[in-house]
């Protein structure tokens, strides 16, 4: 994950739900190559990104990252209304199906209405993932778990959930 | 339920997973080669069908799975004998006639999987 997409997890249910939240700012520079009706606004491709990379680190989570998760197909993506700059996002991911194969997420997008606690629908998302080492093609890939990176943990570690993915280091470490 | 219910319940499957309309999801269509399906949605398709009809499908049951890691099954990228038996065998819901009678490479496996295969699947696993 090199490019992350939220700024931090603010609940976490193991095994079944993830929530993030994203700040959407001016200072990012895609932000101003992209307009609708003349107001910047966020792509809806990033949108996605982040309940992604929400429902990515879910899904994760419950092997404690020890699968590498992909994302694999994008099932279901609308879109009700635009988010722009000085927006707080919300995703709130949920695992609808797991096994060894892979995984189904269903995902809800809000924005925090301005001014207020309230939080208003921007869309929704079902994602699919993959775990590449259990692929039905049969493809190898490396040992090394280069889905989540060093950035990833810092999200982790800032949640307080840095025990997830220390097992991980551990491990590989041992390896 | 019946098969026609079952056949129109795999149509809204079908749809869902693979955006295709309800009218191209015929008995015979091939997932892969008819409505375009990739590996990805054959899990799909798996998960969907698990929560349609309220059914648990182990790995492996409904499509075809690790048949390249045999040399029994396949050689130089071909079906065996004792692949394609290993198949009929363990996959009564699929009609192997294609494979059998003709082009016998790994890659066209996936064809014979229609939609009535996924039907026949549901009702023998619904039957029992």
């Amino acid at each position: 994950m090199r490019w992350l997409w939220i700024d931090s997890i603010i609940e976490h249910e193991p095994e079944s739900r993830l929530v993030a939240i994203k700040n959407i700012s001016l200072s990012e520079d895609h932000l101003h190559d992209y307009f609708v009706n003349g107001h910047v606004v966020a792509p809806f491709s990033l949108l996605i990104e982040g309940m992604a990379q929400t429902a990515g680190i879910l899904v994760g989570s419950v092997s404690r990252f020890k699968e590498k998760v992909i994302l694999a197909k994008i099932a279901h993506a609308n879109l009700d209304r635009d988010v722009t700059a000085g927006d707080c996002v919300r995703f709130d991911a949920t695992i609808e199906r797991l096994d060894k194969a892979g995984a189904s997420t269903t995902g809800v997008i809000d924005r925090r209405v301005a001014g207020g606690d309230a939080w208003e629908r921007v869309g929704t998302i079902e994602l699919m993932f993959s775990h590449i080492d259990n692929n039905m093609a049969g493809v190898e890939f490396p040992e090394d778990n280069f889905v989540f990176s060093d950035n990833f943990k810092m999200v982790l570690e800032q949640a307080g959930l840095a025990s997830l993915a220390e097992e991980v280091k551990e491990e590989q470490c041992l390896g | 339920m019946s098969r026609d219910e079952i056949f129109e319940k795999i149509q809204t499957v079908l749809d869902d997973a693979l955006g295709v309309d309800e009218d191209e999801v015929t008995p015979n269509a091939s997932l892969t080669a008819d409505l375009g399906a990739e590996s990805i949605d054959f899990l799909d398709i798996v998960f969907r069908i698990e929560k349609t009809f309220d059914i648990k499908i182990p790995q492996g049951e409904l499509f075809p799975e690790g048949l390249t890691e045999n040399p029994e099954w396949v050689a130089d990228g071909n079906l065996t004998d004792e692949g394609l038996s290993m198949l009929k065998e363990r996959m009564g819901h699929v009609n192997f006639d294609a494979i059998e009678n003709g082009d016998r490479n790994v890659s066209k496996i996936a064809d014979s999987i229609t939609v009535d295969s996924l039907v026949n699947f549901v009702e023998m696993k619904l039957g029992s």
